[in-house]
């Protein structure tokens, strides 16, 4: 690795957190997407590892159960050379009563220098942030934002298209409860991008346009512009406020089949967060086909940590 | 002997006085009010260039003694109102036990007469326990001396009990407190819904749930001609649906508060839980509406809704904090700042609704300067500004969504039944 690339790309980085997209300004959003550039090859080499974070410790404080984002950021410290120490809500002392921020209050006194942060409650990790002096980075808080999923999927897009500004994008799914669906919306537009959110109309939030996307029920119109779509994952059970369709329905008036790509661009890119539930908002042979990029965004997934993990906690030494 | 204040600018709405007058104070009465008072008196105070008002009569106020004195008690909370120039507080019913009964009563009035600095009114149940299930002994709680009655904090649901509360209440002569707030359209929300419940991904309250709960108390009181007040109004539909009904001369007034008139939703952002409150911060389209409301006399009565919670309840996930906020020592700076200053209200028309319409609401003789009235008063700095500090907060509690603000209008004086309750010291 170049470390004086490293050097002079970090000069410019002064969070020690990461929040949101919402907060942040292009420069910072595609000073990641750089970073995670350089970061890439080191997944490819025999020995997976750089000594960029020797001697620091990340710990992942994971309020909600999560597989992939917690695994995918475990990988990313261990390739930064980074101690990593995983707290799952159930064996800790949670709980017993304990709040959140005297929890990060003692991660930090236990001298950790990241707390990667899933919560089920929007809001916590801006809350971790403010009372943590070391660096907090959100894996997803409640309907609010998943900054690193998102800027994985633009990594992905970018990768693939070879640029962002211009493109038009779909997010279909169920924009009411996605910190997904957010995130992307924040930083596709930051970055250019012509953003088309499709749902039935119960699943969109109010004021979603000032977001500066355009609202649209119409998958097969939607799809026939898209250069690619972001298909979410839908969460029945999550909010009892709410009436959502019934799953079957759903996938009859909104699931992305290869009928419906038929009539879209060739060469559109199809995006998943994961996990997917198939024959639910996509089809197995969708997921499966040549237009998925699906395991490519999770291998992205590990060089868009890095380059997050690698930023924040050096934010202060530059 | 007495109090003698010489050479303020009395403002005085219920005698139509806003001029340089004397102020003198025999006993726990206003005995003289006139230019150059030359009367002997035990304390003269030089109050030349300040503002003499009547103490402030704020009818909605959470003490929380019984039963949550970690919040606050009757001691803290009158404390904490002295500082703010108010002298006449209603005490909600949301105390533990809830104020439903004679039994009840008694005990917090033993209490107000031990530890209370300013006059405390009692605001009894309309259900027991708050329940909505089954009705007060209206009749019994108007004659332990309760001024009014109100489920604060809930809704009646059952649109049958309420009606059957607003028949006992006219024929008891006592105003309802209507906390108009259906927790179905709610749905669990914690800050108002719009572009800002989708942007911090949080569930929104929707104006519905406030409007449509004002529109039926109005048609019940209509219908049983019982005297209600709206609480905490907060958006522009409760105040067009209020107008009309005062233009076809329903008995119905209402209250808003600083906060629905001084802070928006944006507030939220960034997740402040001194910000959640309920109802909630509105659009900017509803805090103008709010100030027409209070411009055109639609809106009578600022009152605080203080609110104290503990900081082990704040400090916590936005959606787990409690709703609420502290009021009683920045109601008056807040609205001098925002209603005064920004051309809204004058003088005397923010007296009229801190001090006179609310004494008037609830049939008590405050909110005057007259002569033979109650001595309760306050002296203001009008011009001096300051700092709104966490460290000078008397209240037990802390959640003030106006910490850090430069406000104006110092209390350097508050009276209190002729007794100086409260005196700035630098």
């Amino acid at each position: 690795m170049k470390w004086s690339l490293w050097a002079k790309t970090n000069m410019n980085w002064t969070r020690k957190d990461l929040l949101g997209l919402e907060y942040l300004n292009r420069e910072e959003i595609e000073m990641i997407l750089d970073t995670a550039d350089s970061f890439k090859e080191v997944s490819t080499r025999e020995i997976k590892k750089v000594p960029a974070l020797r001697g620091k410790t990340a710990v992942n404080l994971f309020y909600e159960p999560s597989t992939r984002t917690r695994v995918s950021f475990e990988v990313a410290a261990k390739r930064l050379s980074a101690d990593v120490i995983n707290i799952a809500v159930e064996n800790s002392s949670v709980r017993k009563g304990e709040t959140l921020i005297d929890t990060g209050k003692n991660i930090q006194a236990l001298k950790a220098d990241i707390v990667v942060i899933r919560h089920n409650c929007s809001g916590a990790a801006d809350m971790l942030a403010r009372a943590l002096d070391i660096s907090v980075v959100n894996a997803g808080d409640g309907w609010h934002e998943h900054p690193t999923q998102a800027l994985l999927d633009i990594f992905t897009l970018r990768e693939k298209m070879g640029k962002i500004s211009g493109l038009n994008m779909a997010i279909v799914g169920d924009i009411a409860h996605s910190r997904v669906a957010r995130s992307n919306i924040w930083g596709l537009t930051k970055l250019g991008a012509k953003v088309t959110v499709c749902a039935p109309q119960i699943l969109f939030p109010p004021g979603i346009e000032k977001m500066g996307v355009k609202v649209s029920s119409d998958i097969d119109e939607v799809l026939k512009h898209a250069d690619a779509v972001n298909v979410l994952r839908m969460q029945f059970e999550r909010d009892t406020n709410t009436a959502f369709p019934e799953q079957l329905e759903y996938f009859k008036n909104f699931g992305i089949t290869q009928e419906r790509l038929a009539k879209a661009k060739k060469n559109i890119v199809v995006m998943h967060p994961g996990p997917i539930n198939r024959g639910i908002e996509m089809s197995s042979e969708v997921a499966d086909g040549a237009n998925s990029v699906i395991l490519e965004q999770v291998t992205n997934g590990i060089a868009i940590r890095m380059a997050v993990l690698f930023l924040v906690a050096t934010a202060r030494e530059v | 002997m007495g109090i003698l204040i010489k050479g303020g600018r009395l403002v005085d709405p219920a005698n139509k006085i806003d001029a340089v007058m004397d102020i003198l104070i025999k006993g726990n009465k206003i005995s003289q009010v006139d230019k150059n008072i030359a009367a002997p008196a035990e304390e003269v105070i030089e109050a030349a260039g300040k503002v003499i008002m009547p103490g402030i009569v704020d009818m909605h106020v959470h003490l929380r003694e019984p039963g949550r004195e970690d919040k606050e008690t009757v001691l803290t909370g009158t404390a904490a109102a002295a500082k703010g120039g108010v002298t006449t507080v209603l005490a909600m019913p949301n105390t533990n036990p809830a104020m439903d009964c004679t039994e009840n009563i008694e005990l917090l009035k033993r209490i107000i007469i031990k530890d209370a600095k300013v006059n405390v009114l009692i605001c009894g149940a309309i259900t027991k326990g708050r329940m909505g299930k089954e009705l007060c002994n209206i009749e019994a709680l108007k004659k332990n001396g309760v001024y009014a009655i109100s489920d604060d904090g809930c809704s009646v649901d059952d649109d049958v009990l309420m009606f059957e509360a607003l028949k006992a209440a006219k024929k008891s002569a006592i105003p309802v407190i209507c906390h108009c707030e259906d927790k179905k359209l709610s749905a669990n929300g914690v800050i108002n819904l719009g572009f800002n419940s989708t942007r911090l991904g949080l569930r929104g309250i929707s104006n519905a749930s406030e409007y449509t709960r004002v529109a039926r108390d109005i048609q019940l009181a209509e219908k049983s001609k019982a005297a209600v007040h709206i609480a905490h109004v907060s958006c522009k539909e409760s105040v067009e649906i209020i107008a009309q009904a005062k233009k076809k001369g329903v008995q119905v007034t209402c209250e808003t508060a600083p906060h629905y008139f001084a802070l928006t939703e944006d507030a939220v952002l960034g997740y402040d839980t001194n910000m959640k409150m309920n109802p909630p911060l509105r659009s900017k389209e509803d805090l103008l509406a709010i100030k027409q409301g209070l411009r055109d006399g639609t809106i009578d009565v600022i009152a605080s809704d203080h609110a104290p919670h503990t900081e082990n309840e704040k400090n916590i996930e936005f959606e787990r904090a409690e709703f609420g906020k502290i009021g009683l020592e920045s109601g008056l700076v807040v609205s001098i700042m925002e209603l005064v200053d920004k051309n809204v209200l004058g003088w005397a028309e923010l007296v009229a609704k801190i001090a006179l319409n609310p004494a008037k609401v609830l049939g008590i003789d405050k909110g005057t300067l007259s002569v033979g009235a109650d001595a309760d008063m306050v002296i203001v700095d009008a011009d001096r500004e300051f700092i709104l500090e966490k460290k000078c907060i008397v209240s037990k509690s802390k959640n003030s969504p106006f910490i850090g603000r430069t406000v104006k209008g110092l209390v350097e004086y508050t009276i209190c039944n002729g007794k100086i309750v409260y005196k700035w010291n630098s």
